[in-house]
């Protein structure tokens, strides 16, 4: 079997617990992600996904194990892996502009400064930030434009792979529903490789082409992988009318309010601990089950 | 009437009223000089007739403001030289002194903002340096330098460096840790990440520390040359207490607050100029 375009081997974080020993948040993690794949990763608090978020982005050091892109061993920050944080993380002395520029000069040095500005423009208009917003400050954006502002940074630099600290935490219902449908345009267009963390079964279902579930910490998981078998494009008004959303839904449900619980707390033994690959599928009966829907079908 | 004016317009109306009448009180409460003619004999013949040294009354402050900046810099010798090129002296020794405690100050507090070790190694020293008056270091000064002028550059440099030095390593330490995350995960080189990350995100608490140390500059500067003698600001009021020209004290008093106002002024348009909203 190839090695994924992503792979994550026998990751563990340990922790001191303050008393002396050792906590372990996880161990032995391992799973893959393929190339252009958009995987989001469900969990409850505290199970160690930001922590295996910030080894990914290369600002933290696993206690062991490796993270290998493309056949090549992660080590430190790089701008092969974009990230966008929670807190947006824009500058705030910048013009939103100048924060998506900033980014590019650092990816791009040898452009010109127009070259540089009209990528920047291009990538705030597909967020849907056009005209005078974009020589606004942070503070002089809401919560939904900053994180805008902060996606088109982070894509404008096309990262290899593209990270996505539950970006739209701290946003409201509304705007939220928005950006995610910039985000999956944006994503659409440009065919990148995404990992990101979110709370939201919803959001995850509607963006995903797969759910990592982790089990609760410490000694936490990533128990199982389970596939979105809706068809792409999809449409958050539409996507609850698919025969696989509910039974989807209900298994991330059960998860994470039973059998994340049953699943912590197991020591690994020093084996590897794989997801197991889950697929619900509703539109076949069980003989037709070898024929599989293409991950990706991207409308225009 | 008053209702119409804007809370600035109504601000700048009491404000004149409080300056009239200040200076009507203090007016008002100088004795007037007795005429001649209404002296006994024995009263003139013990020199009572002579016009005693007394506060002059603001009047007379007016006159003399007026006769020494309609004609500031002019210069008839060691001990005459007109307002303007005393405080021409005192601003280059301050900007001097200033500028290059600046430019060590400035780097130094990089350093220690950055490295917890470098904190640690220098903190002893700041702070037993910090308290110490800056005129203390004026007699090693003299004697090191062996250069009056020098040496009151010297105290100016001693005192500014400090406010500078603190709070440049309290901006720079305080940086928060997303925007440095965002400076690594864009690879940009420890130099670049200084430039153009730490220095905007530190600049308001670092301009902050230059404008404590101005105003502590010229506050410092007064004293100084008052010791050292010879030409500025200093100077000027120490020689005019010695020829006993309280109008020339006053004038000299109130030129050195206003200079003091601009300076204070100046940094706090930078101030404004690097502060963001977060």
């Amino acid at each position: 079997m190839p090695k994924p375009f992503l792979s994550i081997e026998q990751l563990t974080q340990q922790f001191p617990d303050g008393n002396g020993g050792t906590m372990t948040v996880f161990e032995n993690a391992t799973f893959g992600i393929e190339k252009g794949e958009f995987v989001c990763i469900l969990g409850h608090s505290g199970c160690g996904k930001s922590t295996i978020m910030n080894i990914l982005a290369g600002l933290a050091e696993p206690t062991s194990g490796v993270v290998k892109m493309d056949g090549f061993e992660v080590s430190g920050p790089s701008l092969d892996r974009g990230v966008v944080f929670q807190n947006y993380s824009l500058l705030p002395w910048l013009t939103a502009l100048k924060n998506v520029t900033f980014g590019i000069k650092a990816r791009y040095p040898q452009k010109s400064k127009q070259e540089i500005t009209d990528q920047a423009l291009e990538y705030l208009a597909m967020v849907g930030l056009e005209g005078d917003v974009v020589y606004r400050k942070p503070s002089q954006l809401s919560g939904g434009m900053r994180q805008r502002v902060s996606i088109a940074r982070a894509f404008a630099n096309h990262p290899k792979l593209l990270l996505l600290d539950e970006p739209f935490g701290a946003l409201d219902a509304l705007t939220r529903g928005t950006i995610q449908d910039e985000l999956l345009k944006i994503w659409g267009q440009t065919e990148q490789t995404v990992f990101m963390i979110t709370h939201d079964i919803d959001e995850a279902i509607l963006l995903a082409d797969r759910i990592l579930l982790m089990t609760n910490g410490p000694l936490a998981r990533v128990a199982e992988s389970v596939e979105i078998t809706i068809p792409r494009p999809r449409n958050r008004t539409e996507i609850v009318d698919h025969p696989n959303y509910y039974p989807i839904r209900n298994h991330l449900v059960q998860f994470l309010g039973h059998r994340s619980k049953e699943l912590a707390g197991q020591p690994s033994n020093g084996e590897m601990q794989h997801p197991e690959t889950v697929r619900i599928d509703k539109t076949k009966t069980d003989d037709e089950g070898g024929e599989t829907t293409p991950l990706r079908s991207v409308g225009s | 009437m008053l209702d119409n004016l804007s809370q600035n317009q109504r601000a700048a109306i009491l404000s004149v009223v409080l300056l009239l009448v200040g200076l009507l009180i203090w007016e008002a409460s100088i004795p007037a000089q007795q005429a001649v003619g209404e002296l006994t004999e024995y009263e003139r013949l013990t020199g009572g007739g002579v016009p005693k040294a007394g506060v002059p009354p603001p009047s007379q402050v007016l006159v003399k403001a007026w006769e020494q900046l309609s004609n500031p810099f002019y210069d008839a010798g060691p001990n005459d030289k007109g307002i303007g090129i005393q405080i021409g002296y005192s601003i280059y020794r301050v900007l001097t002194g200033y500028i290059l405690a600046a430019l060590l100050a400035v780097p130094l507090g990089f350093l220690i903002g950055m490295s917890p070790v470098a904190y640690k190694a220098l903190n002893p020293f700041i702070q037993v340096l910090r308290p110490i008056s800056p005129l203390a270091w004026m007699p090693l000064a003299l004697f090191i330098i062996q250069d009056s002028e020098a040496s009151a550059i010297f105290v100016i440099f001693i005192c500014s460096i400090w406010p500078m030095l603190i709070n440049t390593a309290f901006g720079v330490a305080g940086v928060r840790q997303d925007w440095v995350n965002v400076a690594r995960t864009h690879e940009l080189s420890p130099l670049k990440t200084a430039i153009t990350v730490i220095l905007p995100a530190a600049a308001p608490t670092i301009v902050t520390g230059m404008r404590i140390s101005i105003g502590i500059a010229w506050l410092v500067i007064v004293a100084a040359e008052m010791l050292v003698g010879g030409t500025g600001i200093g100077y000027y009021v120490w020689n005019e207490w010695n020829n006993l020209d309280l109008t020339s004290v006053i004038f000299s008093i109130l030129m050195i607050g206003i200079v003091g106002m601009l300076l204070d002024a100046a940094f706090g348009a930078l101030q404004r100029a690097v502060a963001f909203a977060e």
